[in-house]
């Protein structure tokens, strides 16, 4: 008996340590970015505050362009969001449900997708884009990523669960397919609906490479990219604003994941993919 | 005479319902396929045709505007690439950070995992999604953080180290150990999502083998060894090649880190890509992103060759 507390405890010893590891970074910066830039810099370094400030804060909202950053990435990830739920589930219907010629080298081409690593991609898209006289505009950043394998994949799988009996009933009574698809399908689909649409927002809302390449001008740069540009390369700024910068981009996506958490992590599990 | 032509009238007209229902049912379907797929042939496919075009010709950031009045050099690029110093120092690395960096993620998640799925553990929620946060977390942000925390002078983690006595490296600025942060850091980054699939794995073994494994008489590790482990096999195929795959692909951590530095140390095969794009030698890079895909295909094929289930 004595043993097995022990081991347990040991466990527990274990599991915080690892816990401290993996989120002490995210406190060190959120506590980090109230402190004034003197102490941030300060040898040796400090953990808790000295002084509070919210000048960081301040300066980053009023002093540089973040709310525009803020704009343009909550624009992006929504439009490819709903681009997505809608494209994929109406795809994966139609692959699950619906029997026509062309369907299974579909399947096979969209699956095969996902193995293609995005740099082959990378520097046609760049091509093609320029080429549309899409560069620097919000379509130009959405386009690309409208479409993606991953969410045709999880919506197919899902769909198939739901019983042909079902759908076939409603045909009977003399729904068409598209009726059937909005009115029955959609709202049967709302878990796999809820962690695509969580996974395609946070993927959008991190999005680094191609909003770099893509927004030439200020006017269009997301969140990532003006922190990137930022903190490397001659417009360095000062290390209090580069953590407030940080703390930024992460809360929107801690609440998100903090309040949906539990859908998110079974939808993962069960899916098997990131 | 009238009869056999009305049977004929009705089994031709049969045939035609037949018809008219199938060409009503492909309409069907491709109205509801046809929005992703314009998309998709647009924006993914025809631009992986076109790499590889694009890879057995001379195409430059100047014919941007006039794609197609482009010199077709044959495997040239590819000649190239395997003459280029800096290509095959990045391939090493990228070889170095996987061979690392895989087994790595999956020894960390697989013990956490294990110890989540033990027993009776009271806020494992939280934990859980402790361990996950970093893998929801943008790469940028990360960043600002770590070169903090990594900085031989300020930073908290030499200064820990100076606590016990240890003389702390320059983390991201010593050849020596700048790939080997970048590999921890990617295994701290990701370790979460692999966590959460074992984690579903592990709920699915049935608590009677272990009940059975301890009657005869099967420690803790060996029930580990011979229950749990052949157990998972799937889960862990399945993690080593989606790790597999994307750290072959390895390119914003040393981006926003290291900008592939010092000395080319932390430059990867992605990285490679997208400087020789910066550079404007876009036939080039796509040559090297086919080599890429290559490596990517030969990697999953292997690992499912070496960790396969044999049970068909």
């Amino acid at each position: 008996m004595t043993r097995d507390r022990a081991a347990k405890a040991a466990l527990y010893l274990v599991l915080c340590a690892g816990l401290l590891v993996v989120v002490g970074p995210f406190l060190w910066m959120a506590l980090s970015s109230l402190k004034p830039e003197g102490e941030i810099r300060a040898v040796p370094p400090t953990w808790w505050p000295d002084t509070w400030t919210f000048a960081n804060y301040r300066d980053l909202f009023a002093r540089l362009d973040f709310p525009q950053y803020f704009t343009n990435s909550a624009i992006v990830a929504v439009l490819v969001t709903v681009g997505n739920l809608l494209f994929c589930s109406l795809l994966g219907y139609a692959l699950a449900k619906l029997d026509f010629p062309g369907r299974k080298a579909l399947f096979l081409a969209v699956l095969g997708m996902l193995m293609v690593p995005g740099m082959v991609t990378f520097v046609p898209q760049f091509v093609l884009i320029s080429n549309l006289g899409l560069a620097n505009t919000y379509a130009g950043l959405v386009l690309p990523f409208l479409a993606g394998p991953f969410g045709v994949f999880l919506m197919r799988q899902f769909l198939q669960s739901i019983p042909d009996d079902l759908l076939e009933a409603a045909r009977v009574d003399g729904a068409g397919e598209w009726r059937i698809f909005w009115r029955i399908v959609l709202p049967l689909c709302r878990p796999a609906l809820a962690t695509l649409g969580i996974l395609t927002f946070l993927a959008s809302w991190n999005n680094f490479l191609w909003p770099l390449v893509v927004a030439t001008t200020d006017d269009k740069y997301t969140l990532p990219v003006a922190l990137a540009l930022y903190s490397i390369g001659q417009n360095r700024i000062y290390f209090g604003l580069l953590l407030a910068g940080a703390v930024v981009v992460v809360v929107p996506v801690l609440i998100v994941f903090l309040a949906l958490q539990r859908h998110f992590l079974r939808g993962i599990a069960t899916t098997g993919l990131k | 005479m009238t009869a056999i032509a009305t049977a004929g009238a009705h089994r031709a007209g049969r045939t035609a319902q037949a018809g008219a229902k199938r060409w009503r049912r492909a309409v069907t379907g491709w109205s509801f396929a046809a929005p992703f797929t314009v998309l998709f042939l647009v924006f993914l496919a025809l631009p992986v045709v076109a790499s590889l075009v694009m890879s057995v010709t001379d195409m430059r950031a100047t014919d941007l505007r006039t794609p197609f009045a482009v010199d077709f050099v044959g495997l040239g690029n590819y000649q190239r690439l395997f003459g280029d110093d800096l290509f095959l120092r990045a391939a090493l690395n990228t070889v170095v950070f996987v061979a690392a960096g895989v087994p790595l993620t999956i020894v960390a998640a697989l013990a956490a995992a294990n110890a989540l799925n033990s027993g009776l553990i009271r806020f494992r929620a939280l934990f859980r999604v402790g361990f996950y946060l970093p893998v929801v977390t943008s790469i940028v942000a990360i960043a600002v953080v770590w070169r903090f925390l990594l900085d031989p002078e300020a930073g908290l983690v030499d200064d820990l180290l100076a606590r016990v006595g240890v003389d702390g490296p320059n983390w991201l600025g010593d050849t020596r150990t700048s790939l080997a942060s970048i590999t921890v850091m990617a295994a701290w980054r990701n370790f979460g999502s692999l966590m959460v699939i074992f984690l579903a794995a592990l709920q699915g073994i049935p608590a009677n083998l272990y009940e059975a494994a301890t009657i005869d008489g099967a420690g803790r590790w060996q029930q580990f060894r011979r229950v749990t482990l052949p157990l998972m096999r799937p889960a862990l195929l399945f993690g080593a090649v989606i790790t597999g795959i994307g750290y072959l692909q390895l390119f914003e951590e040393p981006l926003v880190m290291t900008q592939g530095g010092p000395l080319s140390s932390t430059l990867s095969v992605s990285y490679h890509i997208y400087n020789q794009f910066g550079f404007g030698n876009y036939g080039y890079a796509a040559a090297a992103s086919y080599v890429l895909f290559v490596a990517i295909v030969a990697l999953s094929v292997l690992q499912f060759r070496l960790l396969g289930t044999r049970d068909d």
